[in-house]
């Protein structure tokens, strides 16, 4: 039964003319595209933390490297932390979230492409 | 999830911090309040402010369902558990959390989403009746402020041995900061943050793992440490040894108590009831997303084991006499650790200044997390589920936002209280957190039976939560005996070793008090009218169904992504069995 629930609630529901979906996808488009784009702060704030972490990674000391078993944990954490950053930052590179005034149907087709979840 | 092991004995012990971890420390800080002040730009009514205007992605809300949980509290216990309890902890994470995560999102999402209720306690107004939304309303916001104020003294207590800053300075800081971020940004900005912190706290754990592991000699060499040390110690290496009924002698219990105790009444009473957690699926902008929620959130859940059982089972070799310090907050600046100081210990042991800094901000900002979870779910129940129907009706809506933003402050404010009323009196910890198992227990029998079977009575429906919440009291304290002050009320009535078992079979009783009671009294009273149920309950359509959303690609499809992660814990499970 519940099956039967999942599957009314689906793409294929016939009963939901297409343009009432979008009407009513409206104000909540607005207030997506009023909200900030959450993968730049992400980014920035990594890749601000890795090259930190990087520099502090160049100048440890032979006893902070000793403390971490010889590994070099502040450069490969600093490097992992910008890499993951700038991943960020290339996704809103290419999927941009569409701040709009008037979205046309086509922007709205591209704000619910945007971030792919 | 909630356990024992959540009192905090932080001690001895103080970070080696210097100026670049502070700075560290400080950038982050800063970029929360950033989060809170620019999120503020996008409310303008209070359903923006209270539910995010249902308008999120998938990605975000699922990484913030799993964060709304990441909290310190639960990262710092479950690699105490790790240290205790070794590999069985998985139970935690595996049975507890997985398959309960993936049912909300397949099969108690449509329903939730569907009949766009704006939270938990609301679905039972309109599935049961008035006093049955009261009843949960008024426990789940007494009971999040609490935990609130439970999470905030643990931050202090953390911060007190950790840096050496006063325990009230950490408190009025700390939450000043959730305070401000949420008054400003409301559950986008609590939604917005949750996501950041999981990364953090991801960055945080990770490298403790890598250099634990390559300095106890990696998996093999950590495995053969602590089996050489002592006959018990074997034994932390098997997830389901030991689990016989009767005689068992996994720490958790025996197999019952494992599979139903935890694995279904309390895990699915916490994933699918508890709003805290709820109310970040119902911010997604449309039933797939909703649906997705808990389901992305689940892949995650699936690995943090590795990030918290391993950090314990390492500490169990590099932390000379961990767990002497025994397990009570009482010990705060006792010379010995306990299991709880497993993370904060290696931090100090294995990291060098900076990447001690992104640690170190990793486990405040988890802490911040679950108290910030906590106070955005109470300020949206008490709004609409308090104040707007039983208090001031029919106000325009910028009389609610302002509410919201009120009840916000009045949260957080309770919350200190709560927090210095604990400082003083250590066990009250363990009766706060006893309480909200109590209410999450019993409930999922309510939800359960609300939405498969359509007999079910209003009246069923309250008698049944009021007996499932008095037969989780009475179940707790029939294992554990009943003082009151010096009054010594009665002895266990049944002796189980296992204090999770114990919470286990307390949550069986809970369950099954609260069903038997709720079909006992739908079949002497009168069924809402059909129509009334619609979208509510299974086998009854709602006409009004929001509009399903764009169609998801075919990766996006709940069905797929939930019994994906159902695989991966199976064939995981078979490893590590």
């Amino acid at each position: 039964m519940s099956n039967d629930r999942l599957e009314r609630g689906g793409p294929a529901d016939d009963r939901q003319p297409s343009a009432g979906s979008v009407d009513d996808r409206n104000p909540q488009d607005t207030t997506a595209s009023r909200l900030f784009d959450l993968r730049t702060i992400i980014g920035a704030l990594f890749v601000l933390y890795g090259v930190i972490l990087f520099i502090a990674g160049l100048f440890d000391s032979s006893a902070e490297i000793d403390k971490a078993n010889g590994i070099r944990i502040n450069l490969w954490l600093g490097l992992a932390m910008f890499l993951l950053g700038a991943l960020f930052l290339l996704w809103v590179r290419l999927r941009p979230l569409h701040v709009s005034t008037g979205p046309s149907a086509a922007e709205q087709a591209g704000i619910s492409d945007g971030p792919p979840g | 999830m909630t356990q024992d092991s959540l009192i905090l004995a932080a001690s001895g012990g103080r970070l080696p911090v210097n100026t670049l971890d502070y700075l560290i420390l400080a950038i982050y800080f800063l970029v929360v309040i950033g989060i809170g002040v620019m999120a503020r730009r996008a409310i303008t009514t209070s359903e923006d402010f209270l539910l995010s205007g249902r308008s999120l992605p998938a990605w975000i809300t699922g990484l913030a369902f799993i964060s709304a949980n990441l909290g310190a509290i639960e990262i710092l216990g479950m690699a105490a558990n790790g240290a205790q309890y070794g590999i069985s902890t998985v139970h935690f994470y595996w049975i507890g959390a997985v398959p309960a995560m993936v049912f909300l999102g397949l099969v108690m999402m449509p329903f939730y989403y569907g009949s766009r209720v704006h939270s938990v306690p609301d679905y039972l107004r309109r599935r049961y009746n008035n006093p049955t939304h009261q009843f949960n309303a008024w426990t789940f916001a007494l009971a999040s402020v609490l935990i609130a104020g439970v999470n905030l003294y643990a931050l202090a207590l953390v911060i007190q041995s950790l840096l050496g800053w006063p325990i009230w300075v950490s408190i009025i800081i700390s939450a000043g900061f959730v305070l401000a971020y949420i008054t400003l940004g409301g559950l986008s900005g609590a939604i917005y943050n949750e996501v950041l912190q999981f990364f953090v706290i991801l960055a945080g754990l990770i490298p403790i793992v890598i250099v634990g592991l390559s300095t106890v000699g990696g998996w093999s060499g950590l495995k053969n440490s602590i089996e050489s040390k002592s006959a018990t110690g074997a034994a932390l290496f098997s997830q389901w040894g030991g689990v016989g009924v009767g005689h068992p002698t996994n720490p958790l219990g025996d197999w019952i108590g494992i599979v139903f105790g935890l694995g279904f009444v309390l895990s699915f009473g916490y994933w699918t009831t508890n709003f805290a957690e709820v109310q970040r699926a119902l911010a997604a902008k449309d039933l797939s997303a909703g649906q997705r929620t808990p389901l992305i959130g689940a892949y995650p859940k699936i690995f943090i084991p590795a990030l918290t059982i391993i950090p314990g089972l390492i500490a169990l070799v590099l932390v000379p006499n961990l767990g002497k310090g025994g397990a009570s907050i009482t010990n705060t600046g006792g010379a010995e650790p306990t299991y709880n100081d497993a993370i904060p210990r290696l931090m100090g042991i294995l990291l060098p200044n900076g990447v001690l800094g992104i640690a170190l901000t990793g486990l405040l900002a988890a802490f911040m997390a679950g108290m910030a979870a906590n106070v955005s779910s109470f300020n949206t129940v008490f709004t609409y589920d308090i104040w707007r129907p039983y208090f001031r009706r029919d106000r325009p809506d910028s009389y609610y936002l302002r509410v919201g933003r009120f009840a916000t402050v009045g949260g957080v404010l309770i919350g200190i209280l709560t927090a210095f009323i604990a400082s003083g009196y250590s066990n009250i910890m363990n009766y706060i957190q006893l309480l909200f198992s109590i209410f999450n227990a019993p409930l999922f029998a309510t939800f359960l039976i609300g939405m498969f079977w359509k007999r079910a009575t209003p009246w069923g429906g309250f008698w049944g939560l009021v007996a499932g919440t008095l037969g989780a009291v009475i179940g707790h304290f029939a294992f554990t005996g009943l003082d009151i002050g010096s009054w010594h009320v009665w002895n266990p009535w049944v002796t189980i070793e296992s204090t999770q078992s114990q919470n286990f079979y307390g949550a069986i009783i809970a369950f099954v008090a609260d069903a038997v009671v709720t079909v006992v009294v739908s079949l002497m009273t009168a069924p809402r009218p059909e129509r009334e149920l619609a979208g509510l309950v299974s086998g009854v359509p709602n006409p009004d169904a929001p509009p399903p959303g764009p169609k998801p690609v075919w990766w996006q499809s709940p069905k797929l992504l939930g019994f994906g992660a159902l695989g991966i814990t199976l064939v995981l499970s078979l490893i590590f069995l």
